[in-house]
């Protein structure tokens, strides 16, 4: 699978449908929705409750298929591979964040940091370094040796954000990541995908938050499985320097400072 | 799968059933107790069948025995004080007729035994004192202790010469050798020649009972001489003469093809020439047979129970990895998402059901080592463990862990991811 060239597009769906089947009931979660993720884009899916936004991820990192339609990741077409080849192609180019965090109990940080390349047919070589580098950057690498059960909901959030970055991935999936998190923890997090599309990565995130979806470069609300509309927001550079982790900490304090003279 | 991925999923499966640690002990009990049964119970049917052999085989596989037995009275004795001939068992005759008629005869030896008692100085005891050819020591396997057996020399003199088995030299002479000594025999004396080794734990089957390992050899032709078929045996009250010619005879077979043949014939003889069942035969040989035959039926028998207990064993793990599978759905569905194959979820439930069954082997293969060495401390009985048997039972156990653990792993790997992750 080599590396398509910069103008295909990271993730490309043309009419896809997914349709549900329940007892006589027929659900369409996608509906003939097509649209192409370009590299380097940073997308929010909105909508409300049931208008398809996991469908669509799911479909995005091919743990679903679609009923009808074309998906393609980097040029090379999901519908024309097996179990295996796809499972191999999550493994490459795919980096999934969960609401859930969706560690795995029984690893240590620097383990389930490392599992998707444990999946690779050729894994690299560097794998571990390259665990280690990222556990610093999401500031774990005094915690490369604790279970999940001994994080907190955010670290273990970043956990999962270096894991899904461990196998250099061509798009990262998020679903409502920040959903099981506290504000303050949740800025933390959304500082770090802003930070990873500074970098060029292609990130879709699935939030209901509208704070969330205005930090990204695009918001896409999603109606009855089809594309409602598309919003381009225009501040996002002077949004991600307001919302800093630095003055975030910084804030913090002062509040704690103000209540200590309430006192 | 590369060594360092084997490894890894050993060691997460290892660290995913001691999340469980009692679950997963229990789990492992089936096997361990299938095992651990399967190993101990050859080994002592081992034992005991080769003991059994041994002894047959001590009386020699080529030998047919034939033996006096008083036949049942059917009459009420008489009064406690009355004194009866009971004439019965084997005659010159029968002997005459075997070493003439009988092809395929290496050797054949008589035994006559005298109900005397033995005694040297305050020292007396009742062994079997048996009147028998030099041949017998020789014909029967025995081994000397020290001394020699008697010779054929003993025999034209009609020389009062007797070997003693040893339990009756360490009785009567606790202290010095007996060699050269005179030890009195009924009214005579006898100069011991030598030290017969006794056979340790003959069973009541090849030997009366009692006195088996306590025996005093003359040579055939002194009994002869001094002690005729007319003896007087002491018993309860009652004095009882009794008529017997010959108490033994041991018919060697020069082939071993042949004894079933020489068998035959000399018990169609036998049947023909006594009018009563006042003798029986032992054919080492049949005895051998049939202890080979129980033991290969204890052998089926005992497949059949550690098959079953295997099976149950089985069963329980693949019970407790179904539940385990179900319980780890949502992991599942994070693998799956996170590129996992199908074959890794295989290999990781696969890797777990044999961790659990080989652990359970492993303490099974223990306790089953165990359990032979106290039986055979305690109970004092012989048990051997065959070399193949801990690795069978071992190698089985694993199996066990693939076989049962085919049917769960498969049900994880073939779970939709999408289902898997919004499991709860
Ligand atoms: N496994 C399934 N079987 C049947 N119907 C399903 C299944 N999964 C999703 N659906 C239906 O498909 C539609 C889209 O579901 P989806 O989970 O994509 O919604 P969503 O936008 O993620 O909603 P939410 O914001 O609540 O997470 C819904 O009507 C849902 O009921
Ligand atoms: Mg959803």
């Amino acid at each position: 699978m080599g590396q398509a060239n910069s103008d295909t597009p990271v993730a490309e769906l043309v009419d896809v449908t997914r349709v549900y089947r329940m007892g006589g009931n027929t659900v369409r979660a996608l509906d003939g929705f097509s649209h192409a993720f370009g590299r380097g884009e940073y997308w929010a899916i909105m909508g409300s409750s049931g208008s398809g936004k996991s469908t669509l991820l799911n479909v995005l990192a091919c743990i679903d298929r679609p009923t009808r339609g074309v998906y393609k990741v980097d040029g090379i077409d999901t519908g024309k591979l097996d179990d295996d080849e796809l499972s191999e192609l999550r493994s490459r180019k795919l980096g999934f964040v969960f609401q859930a965090y969706n560690l795995i109990p029984q690893l240590d940080v620097l383990e389930n940091i490392m599992t998707p390349l444990f999946y690779q047919d050729d894994p690299p070589a560097d794998g571990e370094a390259r665990a280690r580098k990222l556990a610093e950057r999401v500031g774990l690498a005094q915690r490369l040796d604790h279970r999940p059960m001994q994080l907190s909901g955010g670290q273990q959030q970043r956990v999962a954000i270096a894991r899904s970055l461990v196998n250099q991935p061509a798009l990262i999936l998020a679903d409502e990541a920040t959903g099981n998190l506290d504000s303050a923890t949740a800025l933390e997090i959304l500082a770090l995908f802003d930070e990873l599309h500074a970098e060029g990565r292609t990130i879709v995130m699935v939030t209901h938050e509208a704070d969330v979806g205005e930090r990204a470069q695009h918001v896409m609300r999603l109606k009855d499985g089809r594309i409602e509309s598309i919003i381009r927001n225009q501040h996002t550079s002077e949004r991600s320097e307001y919302y800093a982790p630095a003055s975030t900490a910084q804030d913090a304090r002062d509040e704690q400072i103000a209540h200590r003279g309430d006192l | 799968m590369k060594q360092g991925a084997l490894w890894r999923t050993v060691k997460l499966g290892v660290s995913s059933l001691l999340l469980h640690k009692l679950r997963s002990a229990l789990t492992t009990m089936g096997v361990l107790f299938g095992v651990s049964s399967v190993i101990a119970m050859l080994a002592i049917g081992e034992g005991a069948s080769a003991e059994a052999q041994e002894q047959i085989r001590l009386l020699g596989s080529n030998n047919i025995i034939l033996r006096s037995v008083k036949p049942r009275e059917d009459f009420a004795t008489g009064s406690g004080q009355t004194t009866r001939v009971v004439a019965y068992g084997l005659l010159e005759d029968d002997l005459e007729r075997i070493e003439k008629t009988f092809p395929g005869v290496a050797r054949v030896v008589p035994v006559r035994e005298i109900y005397e008692e033995v005694r040297f100085g305050d020292r007396a005891m009742n062994p079997r004192v048996m009147a028998t050819l030099p041949v017998y020591r020789e014909v029967t396997n025995r081994v000397m202790y020290e001394g020699r057996f008697l010779s054929d020399q003993d025999m034209e003199r009609v020389a009062n010469v007797c070997v003693l088995s040893d339990t009756v030299a360490n009785y009567l002479f606790p202290v010095d050798s007996p060699l050269g000594k005179t030890v009195k025999i009924g009214a005579d004396y006898y100069t011991v020649v030598g030290v017969l080794l006794s056979r340790v734990r003959q069973q009541s089957d090849a030997a009366p009972a009692g006195k088996s390992t306590a025996e005093v050899f003359i040579p055939l032709e002194t009994g002869r001489k001094w002690y005729g078929t007319m003896q007087v045996k002491m018993r309860a009250g009652s004095r009882e003469m009794e008529e017997v010619e010959l108490h033994e005879i041991v018919v060697e077979v020069a082939d071993p093809k042949h004894v079933p043949m020489v068998a035959a014939a000399s018990r169609e003889m036998l049947r023909r020439n006594h009018k009563q069942a006042d003798y029986e035969d032992i054919v080492p040989l049949e005895l051998l047979l049939r202890a080979e035959e129980t033991k290969r039926i204890f052998n089926i028998v005992l497949g059949s129970i550690a098959s079953i207990s295997l099976l149950v064993g089985g069963i329980g793990i693949m019970n407790v990895m179904l539940a385990t599978v179900t319980e780890r759905t949502r992991e599942i569905g994070i693998r799956r998402a996170l590129g996992a194959k199908r074959r890794h979820i295989v290999t990781q439930f696969l890797v777990e059901t044999v961790v659990l069954s080989v652990g359970g082997g492993l303490f099974g293969v223990a306790l089953g080592l165990l359990v032979p060495a106290l039986v055979e401390h305690f109970a004092e009985m012989r048990t051997i463990i065959t070399p193949s048997a801990p690795i069978v039972a071992f190698a089985i156990s694993a199996g066990i862990g693939v076989v049962f653990g085919i049917y769960p792993a498969w049900r994880a790997a073939t779970m939709d991811p999408v289902e898997a992750l919004r499991h709860e």
